[in-house]
């Protein structure tokens, strides 16, 4: 059964993230709307992975509360995420599909029909019986998208999908997404790529060494940084 | 069984009574295979994904009990089944049922053990996934087992493996009676006390032969299975 | 996967099944006798015809006669069918059994190697014993509380030796089987004391042969008896005893008589139906 309740606006509200002494998210105030998608930008080590973590609800905070919609406690129903290596089920493609309906709660008699739409979603048609740990990166990549879409998320969660892909299978990646975000779907995505960020971002988050830096729309991020450590990273140099 | 001929020409022959002997023997530790499976598979799965105080002793306690002699297991398995003993109303004693129970208690842990340290390897691997899809408790033991089933496969030889070639347990449970509860290790052993060495030596390797071809058939549907699954 | 491995269980059971006889219905009994029995292949020969007459299965567990009547005291056998008769007695008197009967006899042999290193070949058996004792020879003793362990036992007690005290390491206790025994012996060459039907159907003598035999001393009586359903409901009685009268009538006794290894007998009927 769906929750009938929106997990947006998902707001931080003072969260810091420890381990051991070493802090990792640093007192983050920030607040993700519906609407475009929201890229989480940032040099390596800047804490992209354990903020989409933390929204998904994987893992808790160290101090100050997430809420989803208003609520403290919101089970991971209506949200989804993909993450960088997605781990494949040893079972074809379809059936990892199959497999994530069942686990969402898709009724028997309906999953055949949504594996073939996922299926045709994502560009993978010609490869449902394909051992999935047999697929190319891309196509893994586009088949952990299928997984997720199967969930019908309000959000969907990405941490650097396309890091480890050649241009023509981060194109396919990004199609998907700019389509599901057409769809309705509050896409955040996590990445270092400036030009992906270009292309699909509605607004930014950017961080530095687990602190927010700059929270705003997209546009201005790149015309007009508020910070020094933006125009750096805006330039190439290395922020540090 | 006739002394004079080895135990090829029995193959060959036809040998009712060897068959009998062949059929019992497969029959008795395929079974307690498979309901062992049936037992140590949900063990080692939960074993290995759950954390509880006196954990570590449980695993190094199931480790250990790969090592369980089977004649032990077998006088502990007399002892319960005899007619004096708390389940002798059942008659169960010197029947191919008595080895089966034997057996499987002898490689449940044989199959657990392996089980709960496989699943526990590929809970590190699948956790992140396996949670953001929301898995249950139960959801993830059978995912882990299924993904995990090339690994398991070993286990499950490993325990056919001493199932079959054991004659403590089976012997002091089933009795070695002649045409019930005669397998292929009691009647090697039988044969070497009669002093007919070359017999029992081939009934010997009949019996290896036997473990080989049921290994490279096990072998076979993997590679089947992998091409078709991945 | 899951229906294929139903099918694969059902077949598994089904095999079973098969393989072992119904409950309460079937026509059979357990029978615990001794290794000599059956190393012989006295049962192999037997049974057939006794099943043939009465429709009967009989189950026979081979233990030694020690273990035997211990089986039967727990109740796991029908009938006890052993050769150790102060053994027997003592079973007898502690209301185990019904009835005792004599069924037949054979004798104990002492095998040693061909070469007789301890110069025993031919004497009476005391003073083999206590020449072997004497040098030291190797010597193998059941060590199972079998019949033939508790007949070697006496005879070193009537040799007026003390075993317990002076076994030395050329004494070799197994506790095993006789058969066990002579191949521990064929491979060490040493002596064994045997009874004579597994001797004679023992495959693996190497270097071994008779050394003594034939002295009155060496005489092996097998003796039958119903475990008692008194004391174990569970017995079954009617079947048990047909069994134990079967072995001890003229038709018994002749298919005892019967059993034959290369035109040597091996057991000799004696059962004269008064029994204690």
């Amino acid at each position: 059964m769906r929750a009938p309740a929106s997990d947006l606006p998902l707001v931080l509200d003072g969260v810091s993230l420890q381990a051991g002494s070493t802090t990792i998210l640093d007192r983050l105030n920030l607040k993700i709307s519906p609407g475009a998608p929201t890229l989480i930008v940032g040099p390596n080590g800047a804490g992209k992975t354990r903020l989409l973590r933390l929204c998904m609800g994987l893992d808790a905070p160290s101090a100050g509360r997430i809420t989803w919609g208003g609520r403290a406690n919101s089970a991971m129903t209506r949200r989804a995420i993909l993450f960088q290596r997605p781990v494949m089920l040893r079972r074809t493609a379809a059936a990892n599909i199959a497999y994530a309906l069942a686990q969402a709660g898709t009724p028997r008699h309906e999953r055949a029909g949504r594996v073939a739409a996922l299926l045709e979603r994502v560009g993978l048609s010609g490869l449902a019986q394909r051992p999935a740990r047999r697929l190319s990166g891309g196509e893994q990549q586009r088949l952990a998208l299928a997984r997720a879409l199967a969930r019908d998320p309000e959000i969907l969660l990405l941490d650097e999908p396309t890091a480890n892909l050649d241009p023509a299978a981060t194109r396919g990646v990004e199609e998907i997404v700019l389509s599901a975000a057409r769809s309705g779907i509050k896409i955040v995505m996590a990445s270092h790529d400036l030009g992906q960020v270009r292309r699909l971002a509605g607004d930014v988050i950017f961080l530095v060494r687990g602190a927010l830096r700059e929270q705003e729309k997209a546009q201005d991020f790149f015309d007009h940084p508020a910070t020094p450590e933006a125009a750096a990273f805006l330039r190439g140099d290395l922020v540090i | 069984m006739s002394d004079q001929f080895s135990a090829w020409q029995l193959i060959l022959n036809g040998d009712p009574a060897l068959y009998a002997i062949v059929r019992l023997s497969l029959a008795v530790s395929l079974s307690a295979v498979a309901l062992a499976a049936l037992i140590g598979m949900p063990l080692g799965a939960l074993l290995g994904l759950t954390r509880f105080p006196g954990r570590s002793v449980l695993v190094v306690l199931l480790n250990a009990l790969m090592g369980l002699p089977p004649v032990v297991v077998g006088l502990a398995v007399y002892l319960l089944l005899s007619r004096s003993g708390p389940l002798g109303a059942f008659g169960i004693l010197f029947t191919p049922l008595a080895m089966v129970i034997a057996q499987t208690i002898l490689i449940v842990p044989i199959i657990a053990a392996p089980t709960r340290q496989t699943v526990e390897d590929l809970w590190v691997e699948y956790r992140d996934e396996l949670t953001a899809m929301d898995v249950s408790p139960v959801g993830r033991m059978t995912t882990l087992l299924w993904d995990a089933r090339y690994s398991l496969l070993t286990a499950l030889l490993a325990g056919f493996g001493r199932a079959a070639a054991e004659v403590g347990a089976v012997m002091i449970v089933g009795g070695n009676i002649d045409g019930f509860t005669r397998t292929m290790t009691t009647a090697v052993a039988l044969e070497t006390s009669k002093g007919n060495l070359p017999l029992a030596m081939g009934l010997g390797l009949v019996l290896v032969a036997i473990v080989l071809a049921i290994n490279a058939a096990a072998w076979g549907t993997r590679v089947w299975s992998e091409r078709q699954a991945g | 996967m899951s229906r294929f491995s139903s099918l694969a269980l059902a077949v598994l059971v089904g095999a079973l099944i098969h393989s072992a006889p119904a409950g309460a219905q079937d026509r059979s009994i357990v029978v615990a006798s001794t290794t000599s029995t059956q190393d012989s292949g006295l049962f192999g020969y037997l049974l057939p015809i006794f099943k043939a007459r009465t429709g009967i299965e009989v189950k026979v567990i081979a233990q030694g006669t020690g273990q035997a009547l211990d089986t039967a005291r727990r109740g796991d056998a029908d009938v006890v069918f052993v050769h150790a008769k102060a053994q027997e007695e003592k079973f007898l008197a502690e209301g185990f059994g019904v009835k005792r009967f004599d069924v037949m006899y054979n004798d104990f042999v002492l095998i040693g190697p061909n070469s007789d290193p301890a110069g025993v070949k031919g004497r009476d058996i005391e003073t083999a014993l206590k020449t072997i004792q004497a040098k030291a020879a190797p010597f193998v003793s059941r060590g199972d509380r079998s019949g033939t362990h508790s007949a070697e036992l006496a005879l070193w007690k009537q040799a007026g030796i003390d075993i317990a005290a002076s076994k030395g390491p050329w004494y070799r206790e197994i506790g095993q089987g006789m058969g066990a025994a002579l191949n521990t012996a064929a491979a060490m060459n040493g002596y064994v004391l045997s009874d004579r039907g597994t001797w004679i159907s023992f495959k693996n003598r190497g270097d071994l042969a008779i050394v003594v035999e034939g002295d009155k001393r060496l005489f092996n009586q097998y003796g039958v008896m119903l475990v008692n359903p008194a004391k174990y409901p569970s017995v079954k009685k009617e079947l048990g005893q047909t069994f134990v009268d079967w072995l001890i009538s003229p038709e018994g006794q002749a298919a005892i008589a019967g059993y034959k290894i290369d035109g040597q007998q091996l057991f000799f009927p004696d059962a004269d139906k008064k029994g204690t």
